[in-house]
């Protein structure tokens, strides 16, 4: 059964039909092929009309949509070879953060990301994508092996932040958070990042600050949930729409704003009706941002970095 | 009088008010409850004579105390567009920013400075809680980036003492990339062989604790400061865990590894004086990668 979301109701509606009719002629009874191609029509109309005015809340909702895709999956589809490295060498393992090397068309990557699991079980293990300090840490550390070995990096994030718990705190959630930026912005390879569904907060610059990042259409980025902070300046919760309103949370703004270099187009009806469409644009978007830093040098890579982060806030909405 | 109806009031505003209020006027300490001469309160630069308690402090006050004979030199913040993402909440954010520079005479919730502790030379970036809870927007990143470039200029230390709530909400996502920003910024004075020493203020929370404010040199706070990424509420909400009384304090950081030391105001100066003294001493043979 597909997940729908409560804007996409009229579109259900429609897919239920489909679905009748589609039993109603298995028995062979009547010939209802007409019929499903005008209500196949009729949806796509319905997706196209949908999704092209989304507002930030309906992206918000989107970007969380369960069948959206992961981190797992972009690797599988993208990369070969994958060889996982795991711990921080401190104190655990973090099964929110998917790392290890890997070959991009051919070429030697290191590849991570933040996973939030596609079964109840593994969102438990994964811990709903939200990491611990020991996820930062480790990211730290995958970037520091990549850089002393040539290898760029390429990064996935897909988190509603860092995870708020008493032992992260204890070890160093901010530390490990920050060491983590830094991390991205001293590296001497190329680093990709992509924001494919969440970009919540610290949680997700962590492992964002590349030379290039890039943005699935219907993804968020943000520095506080709308729910977070709706609590805080409107005092409830209830007014998230609002707040998801007023924060600039989605693609579009992300470009202008000179936070991303580029759209990665979704497929009709957002990346989790066709995960594989959607993972195969974002592969084609990264590596076209990875191929635009071909000739750049060690000190070129890291200046890239500085002078785009060094400038962050000078662009405004007009 | 003022301080009754203030005693009611959110701690911080009290506190910060009471900066303002004439010399033969009480303060009630708002940790132990003491009355302290105002007068008496300003010259222990805000702390409670009895119980210790350090009440906010304002950054022009903060460079009197610990710079050399209180001799500083303001320096310039750049100033810039305002309210990049028009953004409204109950009000409009360009509202909230004008009352807030009105009723405070501040430009924005950080001021940066520079003169010698010790005899070397030292810049200090300092937060104004007042200012909108020293959250961290595009001028506070300004402001960093400014002292980290005057510190590398001028061959000197720079000195951080965060005290904010978090990222500047107001400002969206712009504020969250501060944080790569400001780490630039000291990982320039990193890269010049300069120390950087952070003193953590109460408060030091959220998007400032993920960013500059954890990597200094040194790493201070003053007694009794609340540090730390996720708010207490919040993670109880999270866990479901009473958490200790002590949680996230300057103590308990220290417990946990995270501060070298907790100073009381009344140290700063010396301490830092005499951490420059190490690290200033010799020039460094070679930067190091
Ligand atoms: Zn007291």
């Amino acid at each position: 059964m597909r997940h729908f979301l409560d804007f996409e109701k009229p579109i259900a509606n429609l897919e239920g039909k489909v679905e009748e009719l589609r039993h109603m002629s298995s028995d062979g009874s009547i010939n209802i092929a007409d019929e499903i191609g005008k209500l196949q029509t009729r949806i796509e109309r319905e997706l196209k009309q949908t999704y092209e005015k989304l507002g930030p809340w309906e992206k918000v909702q989107v970007a969380r949509h369960p069948e959206r895709p992961r981190v797992s999956a972009i690797i599988k589809q993208l990369f070969d070879d994958f060889t996982p490295l795991a711990g921080d060498r401190n104190y655990a393992e973090d099964y929110a953060v998917i790392g290890g090397m890997a070959r991009f068309r051919g070429q030697g990557v290191m590849v991570m990301g933040t996973e939030k699991g596609s079964t109840t079980e593994e969102r438990i293990k994964r811990n709903f994508g939200m990491a611990r300090p020991e996820g930062y840490r480790k990211a730290t550390r995958l970037m520091e092996l990549a850089g002393r070995f040539g290898l760029p990096v390429l990064s996935f994030v897909d988190t509603a932040g860092a995870y708020p718990g008493r032992g992260a705190e204890e070890r160093g959630q901010a530390e490990a958070i920050a060491t983590s930026i830094r991390a991205c912005l001293r590296l001497p390879t190329p680093m990709v990042s992509a924001i494919i569904g969440e970009g919540g907060s610290g949680g997700a610059i962590a492992l964002a600050a590349g030379n290039r990042v890039v943005m699935f259409e219907h993804a968020i980025y943000s520095v506080i949930s709308p729910e977070g902070c709706a609590s805080i300046l409107w005092r409830s919760g209830e007014h998230a729409q609002e707040a998801a309103e007023a924060l600039r949370i989605t693609s579009d703004h992300m470009k202008t704003l000179g936070v991303i270099d580029a759209i990665v187009p979704e497929p009709l009806g957002g990346a989790h009706r066709d995960q594989t469409a959607a993972i195969s644009s974002l592969g084609t978007v990264c590596f076209e941002q990875l191929h635009s830093m071909q000739s750049m040098d060690s000190a070129a890579l890291i200046a890239d970095r500085s002078d785009k982060y060094l400038a962050m806030g000078d662009k405004a909405l007009a | 009088m003022n301080w009754i109806t203030n005693s009611v009031l959110p701690k911080i505003k009290a506190w910060v008010q009471s900066e303002d209020v004439p010399d033969n006027l009480w303060v009630k300490c708002k940790s132990c409850g003491q009355m302290i001469f105002h007068r008496e309160f300003e010259e222990a630069n805000n702390c409670c004579a009895t119980c210790g308690h350090h009440a906010p402090l304002s950054p022009e006050n903060r460079f009197r105390m610990t710079f050399d004979e209180g001799k500083h030199t303001l320096v310039e913040l750049d100033s810039i567009s305002e309210d990049p993402l028009k953004f409204r909440d109950t009000r409009r954010y360009s509202d909230r920013l004008r009352d807030t520079r009105a009723k405070t005479g501040l430009t924005d919730a950080i001021a940066v400075a520079y003169g010698t502790i010790g005899g070397k030379p030292a810049v200090i970036a300092a937060f104004d809680f007042r200012f909108m809870g020293g959250s961290m927007g595009r001028l506070v990143g300004n402001g960093i980036v400014a002292a980290a470039k005057e510190a590398v200029a001028r061959n000197a230390a720079l000195i951080t003492v965060p005290s904010s709530g978090g990222a500047r909400m107001q400002e969206g996502v712009l504020s969250l990339m501060q944080l790569p920003r400001t780490i630039l910024a000291v990982d320039k004075v990193r890269d010049a062989n300069l120390p950087h020493i952070v003193l953590l203020a109460h408060p030091t929370t959220g998007g400032v604790t993920a960013s500059f404010a954890m990597l200094g040199d040194v790493q201070l706070a003053e007694p009794g400061a609340i540090i730390g990424f996720a708010g207490r509420r919040v993670i109880e909400e999270t866990v479901r865990e009473k958490l200790p009384d002590d949680f996230q304090t300057a103590e308990y950081l220290q417990e946990h590894g995270m501060v070298d030391s907790v100073v009381a105001r009344s140290e700063q100066h010396a301490f830092i004086a005499r951490v420059l003294g190490f690290l200033m001493e010799k020039k460094p043979a070679a930067k190091v990668a």
